[in-house]
């Protein structure tokens, strides 16, 4: 009995310090090394893809889908939405003030620059983050996250940087890193029920179908964002879209914007730098 | 009947009674066994959440649970206790586990 | 109040193509709100578009075509400069139409 518990306390301990010496250090961390990887990746596994259509996710994977979206996007589906957020961005709040008073350059043309590190609050802020931030410091109260006001704000200034490629920066802070660090190793993870993480279908099966749906690469996903998913019938926003693909395999999401979910955003965003905004995007 | 037949007799129906009785559960649950699996299972279900990482096939057992136990059936009531409770620690499992394994995704 | 209706007709050779967006909730009468109550059906039952006073395309709708539907269609005999009338109808009662030129 005696040695049987002895050995398995020295197992314990042994798991235990493997664990925490494994842990990544601030220093080790390369992230313009990691996204050159991360980029490499899919170029080399879709040779034939040219690298700003990595925006286009399925469309970029399937010759099929990207005739019916091409003719689409003649006559796009996130019209409505756009229109009510250019609407919904030049309404002044009850105070006067709007939305352009909290952003640089009045909110036009800056969307590639979300998320950033925010060094004075330590965290990552989001595009959604910056803008209900807006609305509360002028009196508002704050628009869910997942439904369609954010989406129609967001999908308005997606729209205002079309073109512009992703230019997210990381800061020499620890704090920025870890941040980086955090989104990856989220990213990487398996969860829910179904034991899939974000990499299962979006690097390991791109191009390949889940059920009825093709596969969008993870280099540039975040590119079209907000999107208006005919699943949804309706627009919805990148917290959206983290919350339901948590649940889709069984997973409890988290609370919309919680610290796991900026710091993937910043990962995944940043990963992507080079390609272009083409928000707001339309997707099955 | 003779005193053998009636010993058989005897012998037949006290193994009948135990047949049935074998096939019986031992007790039915009661609102007790039901508090202490519940107690168990949300209390795993808390460690998965301070973990990050609940997944929704538990929450609907819990609730399952609840509502067989507020039905009055303590059977089931326990049941899906108890398999929330498998499930809360096999999220738990997997959380701790992919501290380490996340790493075997990565694109290096 | 802007129209509900988006369209946009090109003419190709001796053929025009014809595209329309709609924004409409087109609610089958099968879906529960948040309080668990039944959406009344809402949808439109028929799209039409005219030409030169005639009908060069019909649609009878039901419950199956989704919200904010997509119509695409060509027809022949049209010039540049005409005109398109495209109107709805729905199921309580409401319409809609507008009137574009062919590019």
């Amino acid at each position: 009995m005696r040695v049987r518990s002895a050995l398995s306390f020295v197992t314990a301990a042994l798991a235990l310090a493997a664990l925490s010496s494994a842990a990544p250090g601030a220093d080790t961390v390369d992230p313009a090394h990691e996204a050159k990887a991360f980029q490499d990746f899919f170029t080399k596994k879709f040779p034939k893809v040219k690298f700003e259509d990595f925006v286009n996710g399925p469309y970029s994977m399937n010759e099929d889908m990207r005739k019916q979206w091409e003719e689409k996007e003649q006559f796009p589906p996130y019209e409505f939405a756009l229109e009510a957020g250019k609407e919904m961005f030049a309404t002044p709040f009850k105070n006067g003030k709007t939305y352009a008073d909290c952003f640089a350059n009045g909110g036009i043309g800056v969307r590639q620059n979300y998320p950033y590190f925010d060094e004075k609050e330590g965290k990552v802020v989001t595009l959604e983050l910056a803008l209900n931030k807006c609305r509360e410091v002028n009196g508002e109260a704050a628009f869910s996250y997942v439904k369609e006001e954010m989406a129609s704000l967001t999908a308005y200034m997606a729209y205002t940087s079309r073109g512009k490629p992703f230019d997210i920066k990381i800061p020499n802070d620890p704090r920025a890193l870890e941040a980086f660090e955090k989104g990856k190793e989220y990213f990487y993870t398996r969860r829910g029920q179904l034991n899939f993480s974000c990499a299962s279908c979006h690097v390991q099966n791109p191009g390949e179908r889940i059920r009825a749906e093709i596969l969008a690469p993870a280099l540039g996903i975040l590119n079209a964002m907000p999107i208006y998913r005919s699943e949804w019938s309706g627009m919805g926003t990148i917290s959206r879209r983290f919350t339901t693909c948590n649940s889709q395999i069984r997973g409890v999401p988290l609370e919309p914007q919680s610290e796991e979910y900026r710091d993937l955003e910043y990962y995944l965003s940043y990963v992507s730098n080079g390609l272009p905004i083409s928000g707001p995007g339309a997707r099955p | 009947m003779s005193d053998r037949r009636r010993l058989a007799m005897k012998k037949i129906m006290f193994a009948a009674i135990m047949v049935v009785a074998a096939a019986m559960p031992a007790r039915a649950a009661s609102e007790a066994d039901f508090k202490a699996a519940f107690a168990a299972a949300d209390s795993a279900e808390k460690d998965a959440g301070r973990l990050r990482n609940q997944w929704t096939t538990t929450e609907a057992a819990l609730t399952a649970a609840k509502k067989a136990a507020e039905a009055g059936n303590f059977d089931q009531a326990v049941k899906s206790a108890q398999e929330a409770e498998a499930l809360a620690k096999a999220s738990i499992f997997q959380a701790t586990s992919e501290k380490e394994r996340w790493k075997d995704l990565e694109i290096r | 109040m802007a129209s509900s209706i988006r369209v946009r007709a090109i003419l190709n050779g001796d053929t025009t193509d014809v595209q329309t967006l709609i924004q409409h909730p087109m609610d089958t009468g099968l879906v529960k709100d948040s309080k668990g109550e039944l959406i009344p059906a809402h949808y439109i039952q028929q799209l039409s578009f005219e030409h030169n006073g005639k009908t060069v395309f019909q649609a009878d709708w039901g419950t199956a075509v989704s919200k904010d539907p997509y119509v695409k269609f060509a027809f022949k005999g049209a010039a540049k400069g005409d005109e398109i009338k495209v109107s709805w109808l729905d199921n309580k009662g409401a319409t809609d139409s507008l009137t574009a030129k062919i590019q």
